[in-house]
């Protein structure tokens, strides 16, 4: 299957196109935000000066930063968390800053999904614990914000990445991979409870 | 767990996005061991499990252990991931109360055996414990309720837990020890088979019936939602009947050494 490639800051367009199932590779900035950074904003916080994320790109990550002897960070270990925490704030966190894409894993629910679609925004799975091979797509930390009121992993890292995996679970046109395998599951599952092993 | 891992990439269909997944954690782990780098960002809960004389000093081993935990985080071998609930201070030194976490239990034997697992917070959040009966699931207080109770804690997990994992289960004891033994399970080798066959014919039956959802990885859909299941029994209260769930995911991290009493290594556990 062809791959996609995304550049970042992505139009509102291009990120309406894609479909589930769609391969793509990220080229440009990413925003590290999970469970803190997530609350903050959505509680009515400020973007740190200088940072815009209109056509922007969040993502679900907590990464392992080392900080060498030039005081330069490195990025050692960077897969997607759990997104479905985000859920009570994604949706309005989309259409406060203008975010036209969410990396994470494992999905979001019903309101993120009506957000994606209203606001022309999608929602990109990268591989869980696939951490090495997505911070290898980690070409440099640009900037680090909230690192010491909210410590490493729950930081705000601005990433410059190329080439960086991942499937479009959630579309702008309200389809979700995730709402499909959860109702064929639990069609088997009632199958399977139903009858005795 | 890298057999399975390979045997999984095997079932899966061509071009699917399943077998891409299991592509992807091939490389991952690859490069993970050549890079000596954490393979998940969520280096988790440090757990110790030791098995030592009753002469062993606990404290001292605690107190070392946890200058090991700090130093490896320096390394960014591990994440810093011990939080203050309330503050939400995060000193970086992953040692505070409860973390990192210890199991101790006498053996009679002078060898030692210190046993580690790294378990991440994905995986964690969808452990569950069940109390039977339960009106939701129509699950009794028996095997075919524990199996109704365990298959929906699949179910649950789908895309949250980082499947393909493993499963550990622990019938009956109560809420805090079943908790501790359902992730003890996971010290078992994934190919280990229980003697007793009730057991061993319900782990086999897990399995199957959790790869017939059609999970898959990462929740993708597809045929691998489960490499393993491991289950135990603890006696109950009269009153009580928990089934116990834990999920490990597909990063499964352990190691174990046996020490002899010089403090040499003389075996590793798991290759």
């Amino acid at each position: 299957m062809r791959t996609k490639p995304l550049q970042t800051p992505l139009s509102e367009e291009r990120v309406r196109e894609l479909r589930v199932g769609d391969r793509v590779v990220i080229t440009g900035v990413v925003f590290t935000a999970r469970d803190t950074v997530h609350k903050y904003l959505a509680a009515g916080g400020d973007l740190p000066g200088g940072v815009d994320l209109r056509g922007g790109v969040i993502y679900h990550c907590g990464p392992v930063a080392v900080r060498g002897n030039d005081g330069r960070w490195q990025i050692v270990a960077a897969g997607p968390t759990t997104s479905y925490r985000e859920e009570p704030y994604q949706a309005e966190i989309i259409r406060k800053f203008g975010l036209r894409a969410v990396i994470g894993k494992g999905g979001m629910g019903g309101k993120t999904l009506e957000a994606l679609k209203q606001h022309g925004c999608v929602y990109l799975h990268a591989v869980g614990g696939a951490a090495q091979v997505l911070a290898e797509c980690v070409t440099a930390v640009q900037d680090v914000w909230f690192l010491d009121e909210f410590g490493a992993p729950e930081a705000m890292w601005k990433l410059a990445v190329a080439d960086f995996p991942a499937v479009v679970t959630m579309d702008a046109t309200g389809n979700s991979l995730h709402e499909l395998v959860r109702a064929s599951s639990q069609t088997e599952l009632a199958r399977a409870l139903s009858g005795s092993p | 767990m890298r057999n399975a891992l390979l045997l999984a990439r095997d079932c899966e269909a061509n071009d699917s996005l399943a077998a891409s997944v299991l592509e992807t954690i091939h490389r991952n782990i690859d490069l993970a061991c050549s890079r000596t780098r954490p393979i998940c960002q969520d280096t988790g809960s440090v757990l110790f499990y030791v098995t030592a004389p009753s002469s062993f000093d606990r404290t001292a081993f605690k107190k070392l252990a946890g200058r090991c935990v700090t130093a490896a985080t320096a390394k960014g071998w591990l994440r810093p991931n011990s939080v203050d609930p309330i503050t939400g201070r995060n000193d970086g030194t992953n040692v505070g109360p409860g973390t990192p976490t210890f199991y101790f239990e006498d053996g009679p034997d002078p060898a030692i055996t210190i046993k580690l697992m790294l378990k991440g917070g994905g995986c964690e959040n969808v452990g569950a414990q069940y109390s039977l009966p339960d009106a939701r699931l129509g699950a009794d207080r028996n095997l075919d309720g524990c199996r109704k109770a365990v298959l929906d804690a699949v179910f649950q997990a789908q895309g949250k837990g980082c499947a393909p994992g493993v499963l550990g289960i622990c019938i009956g004891g109560d809420r805090a020890t079943g908790y501790e033994h359902s992730k003890i399970q996971f010290l078992r080798r994934l190919d280990d088979t229980k003697p007793d066959p009730t057991l061993r014919a319900f782990e086999e039956d897990i399995l199957r019936s959790a790869n017939a959802l059609g999970i898959g990885p990462m929740g993708f859909g597809g045929k691998t939602t489960l490499l393993a299941a491991k289950a135990c029994t603890l006696n109950r209260l009269p009153a009580s009947y928990f089934v116990t769930v834990s999920y490990m995911c597909w990063a499964f991290r352990r190691q174990g050494v046996v020490l002899d009493q010089s403090g040499h290594i003389t075996q590793w556990l798991y290759s």
